[in-house]
């Protein structure tokens, strides 16, 4: 598969193309140019390093939403064995924004959800662009509430724009719905490890998100609104959109910062999509860790924890009023 | 000047845009909806209701408060909990500077006031947004004086009501702002395993992260007449759908008719509807208007 390079990489991409020619000459000449070739690689992976090394906010919402990014069923086909996917909410529809379903977890039953996007024009039509409607939702909670009856750990993966704005999505109950998730979750007597991999977007986000570990890619963004939308709002158009990335924080290591999650999982060079493997080692291995740590607590400690860390959320003042 | 502005007599003529009227500012009031002009006395003597079309104007918190509890033993919770600007947050505006202009307009120094109080004699606590306030917008203080409102609700072993009215999360806040919608909806699991009532109250306008976390937890939810409710906003769903929307979308009305909402209340009948339902919740007899 060949690199998609988002804008601010196109040195990157000269270079590389460059790369390719110097092979497909290489190919029906007698000289070696080996030597050249390895000379160049180094030279873009140097690149990469300088231009990876300073990404501002907006440009890791680029690498964020890349097109070739892995998606949710990219991680649970490398990372589980036996997948199963159960489908539907018994009420309305299967909504295919959000995949979940019964899978192995290093030999351990396991409770998988994501948000899923598509690959090509017709897929993410059909994932609606990662963006669910209620029932999507609502699958997630009867997944959820199957892997609680059960006791398996639930593990989520968050990558979505948002929860789908349509007539239909608001006709069926879209904030009953994310709500209902925020509330179950609190109480859910299984540990939840969820993880944000691409995109985190507001409430469509969180209403997977509610979990006793949060962790996050290096290059995913997790923000309350679209960084085009707060500017809309608060410049008054979306060009600031920039700045508003820089000034939300929406960054894994501003939040990290912030305290508002508990682990970054560094990608590979030039991020997830250039090294599927590297990327699916480190996910395994943060997952790993984190389910030993929540499974050597009880029910009880799991939940009071979970509670004390929603609690402890926001940043303000008390001062003594008469 | 025309010849029919020479032809008036000076007294009759426009005034010149911009000059001061001789009546006093406020003593009329011109319905949004119906265009009635109507005595603001006699406005405000109907809950804010236009007694001609019965539009339901909003109000601020603490006159829904006013109306809303019996006169007698109030107090206030979480008013010592304070914004903070996180983020040092700036768009066009410093958030900081916005903390402080909101203040002076409302009066108040966040966007939710939280009350402990009865109602008809039932003893409730009562957190009310205040719109005024950057769009009754949830941040940090909001989150915490709901989570403050629910324990005291749980302590004295009372109900507790919210009366929504807000723009959604606070994005002047960021990220906590979103997390502002599990924590409020987490502390209602604890209201709810005692066993106490809580009654949400979704006023003009309820939308975005407000609308998707604690509002549609209530056992019962009421609309005001009216009222927008939802979670994207008109605008986002218009332009993504490219459709126009049907009639009356997203109003108080059109919820109960998808079963979203359990009722649509009249604010004038308010008072009495939500002491009728706690006190049948509670299995006690129903209080005399």
């Amino acid at each position: 598969m060949k690199t998609t390079f988002l804008d601010f990489e196109q040195p990157i991409a000269e270079l590389e193309n460059k790369i390719e020619e110097l092979r497909f000459v290489q190919d029906d000449s007698a000289v070696d140019i080996s030597a050249e070739i390895g000379h160049l690689e180094k030279k873009s992976q140097e690149l990469t390093k300088t231009i990876y090394g300073k990404l501002t906010a907006t440009q890791i919402s680029q690498v964020a939403r890349h097109p070739q990014r892995p998606y949710t069923l990219d991680y649970i086909k490398a990372l589980c064995t036996d997948f199963e996917e159960l489908h539907g909410d018994r009420t309305y529809a299967d909504d295919a924004a959000i995949v979940g379903g019964l899978a192995r977890f290093n030999g351990q039953s396991v409770m998988v959800i994501g948000h899923q996007k598509g690959r090509d024009t017709k897929d993410r039509q059909f994932r609606n662009f990662g963006m669910p409607r209620p029932e999507g939702y609502r699958k997630a909670l009867r997944l959820m509430k199957l892997a609680e009856k059960f006791g398996l750990p639930v593990l989520t993966f968050v990558d979505t724009p948002g929860a789908y704005p349509g007539i239909g999505a608001e006709e069926r109950g879209q904030s009953e719905a994310i709500g209902r998730n925020l509330f179950e979750m609190a109480k859910l007597r299984v540990p939840v490890v969820t993880t944000v991999i691409g995109e985190g977007g507001s409430g469509g986000a969180l209403a997977i998100a509610v979990g006793d570990v949060v962790m996050m890619l290096q290059y995913s963004t997790y923000s309350v609104i679209s960084p085009e939308g707060c500017a809309s709002i608060l410049w008054k158009t979306a060009e600031k959109a920039p700045e508003a990335a820089e000034a939300m924080g929406i960054t894994a290591g501003r939040l990290k910062t912030l305290g508002l999650i508990d682990k970054v999982i560094n990608e590979p060079l030039g991020g997830a999509h250039r090294n599927y493997p590297q990327m699916m080692a480190s996910m395994k291995k943060a997952i790993a860790d984190a389910l030993k740590g929540l499974q050597e607590k009880s029910v009880d400690e799991l939940l009071d924890a979970r509670f004390e860390r929603l609690m402890g959320y926001g940043k303000y003042k008390e001062v003594s009023v008469a | 000047m025309s010849w029919l502005q020479k032809l008036l007599p000076p007294k009759i003529k426009s005034r010149e845009p911009g000059t001061k009227s001789a009546v006093p500012e406020g003593l009329w009031h011109k319905c949004s909806a119906c265009g009635s002009v109507l005595y603001r006395t006699d406005l405000e003597n109907n809950l804010d209701v236009c007694p001609k079309c019965n539009f339901h104007n909003r109000i601020s918190a603490r006159r829904r408060l006013d109306l809303m509890l019996d006169a007698e033993g109030r107090f206030e919770i979480g008013a010592e909990v304070r914004p903070v600007d996180i983020l040092k947050f700036k768009a066009v505006k410093r958030y900081g500077d916005q903390l402080e202009s909101f203040k002076e307009s409302t009066g108040e120094d966040d966007a939710l006031v939280v009350m402990q109080g009865a109602i008809h004699s039932v003893p409730v606590v009562v957190a009310v947004f205040e719109y005024g306030f950057v769009n009754g917008s949830m941040g940090s203080v909001v989150g915490e004086r709901f989570v403050r409102g629910v324990q005291a609700a749980i302590e004295n072993g009372v109900p507790f009501i919210c009366v929504a009215a807000s723009g959604g999360a606070r994005m002047q806040e960021g990220l906590t702002s979103l997390m502002q919608m599990a924590k409020t909806s987490a502390i209602l699991t604890k209201l709810a395993d005692k066993r106490l009532p809580f009654i949400s109250l979704l006023t003009d306008p309820t939308m975005g992260g407000v609308s998707a976390s604690f509002a549609f937890l209530g056992d019962v939810v009421i609309g005001e007449p009216g009222a927008l409710i939802g979670f994207a906003g008109p605008r986002v769903i218009e332009q993504t759908v490219r459709e126009t929307l049907p009639e009356g979308f997203q109003r108080a009305e059109f919820l109960l008719e998808k079963g979203a909402i359990d009722m649509v209340v009249d604010r004038r009948e308010m008072r009495l509807q939500i002491a009728q339902l706690l006190t049948l919740l509670a299995k006690q007899p129903a209080v005399s208007a």
